[in-house]
């Protein structure tokens, strides 16, 4: 018990004495742990959006006016039992229009029309984009002749709302590869810098740790101090850095989630910000400890 | 007398317990060669009893650092055993070490105290390490700084220090614990003569309490002054193992009183003397 309290009692001697590169190591920590916990709601934010983006690309086939409604279900059927169509939806007439309406923004155009020029059609969702052309061909057969052979008397042709489905398909994706070697990046880059501040520090004392081992300190005897050091010192990074962010997200992030998409997108894609403490928390002590225990292996060495 | 009270002092040690009549230093054929090809000690033997007081000295770089170095295992000899009282401390498990350096008091040309802390726990330090408890700890330590005749600057921090009351801090260090062997490499080689007198006068007052004292030193006129067992090393071997100037075991005290009485610290040394025997007394 007594020698817990002195170890404990050791390593605050320390943190006291070298109160420059503990402020550095703890500054250090502060700042990788506020990037991190700004990136991560970020990343996550960015990932949903652009997996919702890619969840709304679709493919509608239209179907004829004439068709009847045994056609259309037979149609649907068989398009359902393809494979990589995870949702095959009728789109009436009525609510092709309705949706154009809601889509444009000069509502008269649509008052002006007397007729309903829209074709009714089967919105094809697949389970993941990229079978969006393989599902198109499939439904819409060739002949030899390199004319169209539906698979369905009912479907006309193919269209899609959005045009630029490839492209929104190959940027998204992108989006993905470059968030995530970012943030891989900035992982590592906080670990080696957290790390190094904590070897920079236990190294100006290595003469300490010397002159220890000399008079027959055990290692552990040595090292249980700078250990209790380095949870100390990721424990203040570790508070401040969270500090600072609930700070930035009361103030900043909350009140954009009412008018910005974005920003209200965090809530449900986002980890919950007590269980983001807590991993920043857990990472920044478990860092930091790593760091001095992994440093001073060098300098026990007898 | 003196070492009936150390050996209460000092905690039953593996150590200790090996063969009483075993030396408390002996090596074997001890050679030493450094990456590179460099030999600092060539085929070294020597032997050295309880209770000795013994000078090692030779010229820069003829090895009696690299002998300083494997008796408290920070080297590992080439070839050849070392035994610290009986005991080879080669084939010692790496876990057993810091067992050894508590036994042996080592003291430096460059003190190697901790600069950050107080002259009272830098002595504290080495009991600490030890697990001494705090109330030995509170009775030891001042007695001990009694002893080396710094008792009024407990609070002070190194740098606040002369050099010899440096030095004296460090001798305090390696001795509070009362080890069975003292080693002390160069111990006033950045001191002035009569600062040197007096870290000598505190090394032979602890050797009469019973520890075994090895002192390396490039002193010459000292260690003739001296009249102690003088091992000279010379390129890494043993060139000379004799007593200067007919050393006997009477000359004990008579070597005391020279001390003091030729150096012309005479006052003081009978002073620190009182009070090593009170704190011994304790």
């Amino acid at each position: 018990m007594s020698r817990i309290l002195f170890f404990f009692s050791e390593a605050f001697r320390a943190l006291r004495r070298n109160g420059a590169p503990t402020l550095a190591a703890v500054v250090t920590t502060v700042v990788t742990l506020v990037l991190l916990g700004v990136l991560i709601p970020i990343f996550q934010t960015a990932q949903a959006k652009s997996d919702e983006v890619r969840g709304e690309l679709n493919v509608h086939f239209a179907l004829y006016d004439d068709a009847t409604n045994a056609e259309i279900a037979a149609a649907k059927g068989k398009i359902e039992g393809l494979s990589d169509v995870s949702a095959v939806t009728f789109v009436s007439k009525q609510e092709a229009l309705q949706t154009l309406k809601g889509e444009l923004k000069d509502k008269t155009i649509v008052e002006e029309l007397h007729t309903n020029p829209l074709p009714a059609s089967l919105e094809v969702k697949p389970t993941d984009p990229k079978y969006l052309t393989q599902i198109e061909k499939e439904v819409m057969g060739t002949t030899d002749g390199g004319k169209a052979d539906p698979i369905s008397p009912a479907i006309s042709n193919p269209f899609s709302r959005q045009q630029s489905t490839d492209k929104i398909e190959k940027v998204t994706s992108a989006l993905k590869i470059v968030l995530t070697v970012l943030m891989a990046l900035l992982v590592v880059a906080s670990v080696m810098l957290v790390g190094n501040t904590i070897r920079l520090s236990i190294f100006t004392r290595r003469r300490e740790v010397e002159v220890m081992r000399l008079v027959g300190a055990t290692r552990w005897f040595i090292r249980w101090p700078f250990l209790i050091e380095g949870v100390v010192v990721g424990f203040l990074g570790g508070a401040v850095a969270i500090i600072i962010l609930w700070i930035g997200k009361t103030t900043i992030v909350d009140p954009l989630s009412d008018t910005n998409s974005f920003a209200a997108a965090q809530h449900d894609a986002t980890l919950a910000f007590p269980v983001l403490a807590a991993v920043l928390f857990g990472a920044a002590i478990l860092v930091s400890t790593l760091g001095s225990g992994v440093t001073l292996r060098r300098f026990l060495r007898v | 007398m003196a070492r009936l009270r150390r050996n209460k002092n000092a905690s039953p040690e593996p150590v200790r317990s090996r063969g009483r009549r075993a030396p408390i230093i002996e090596l074997n054929d001890v050679t030493k060669v450094y990456p590179g090809g460099h030999m600092a000690l060539d085929r070294v033997s020597l032997s050295i009893g309880r209770g000795e007081f013994v000078f090692l000295v030779g010229p820069t770089g003829c090895g009696k650092s690299t002998l300083i170095k494997t008796l408290i295992r920070e080297l590992d000899p080439t070839e050849g055993s070392v035994r610290i009282a009986g005991r080879d401390i080669g084939t010692m498990p790496e876990k057993k070490i810091p067992q050894l350096r508590r036994n042996i008091g080592t003291v430096f040309q460059d003190f190697k105290l901790l600069p950050n802390r107080t002259v009272y726990d830098n002595v504290a330090y080495a009991l600490q390490v030890i697990g001494a408890s705090r109330h030995e700890i509170r009775e030891q330590v001042p007695a001990t700084l009694r002893l080396v005749g710094l008792s009024t600057k407990l609070h002070n921090f190194p740098d606040q220090l002369s050099g010899g009351e440096q030095q004296r801090v460090a001798v305090a260090r390696a001795f509070v614990n009362h080890p069975p062997l003292m080693l002390a490499d160069e111990p006033s080689g950045n001191l002035d003569p009569v600062t040197s007198i007096g870290i000598m006068q505190l090394l032979y007052r602890i050797n009469k309490t019973g520890t075994t004292v090895v002192v390396v030193t490039h002193d010459r006129e000292m260690v003739d002054n001296m009249r102690r067992r003088v091992v000279e090393l010379y390129e890494g071997r043993v060139v000379r193992d004799e007593v200067s100037g007919g050393y006997t075991e009477e000359s004990t005290t008579e070597f005391g009183m020279r001390m003091r009485a030729e150096m012309g610290v005479g006052a003081d040394g009978e002073r620190k003397t009182n009070g090593h025997g009170h704190s011994l007394a304790r």
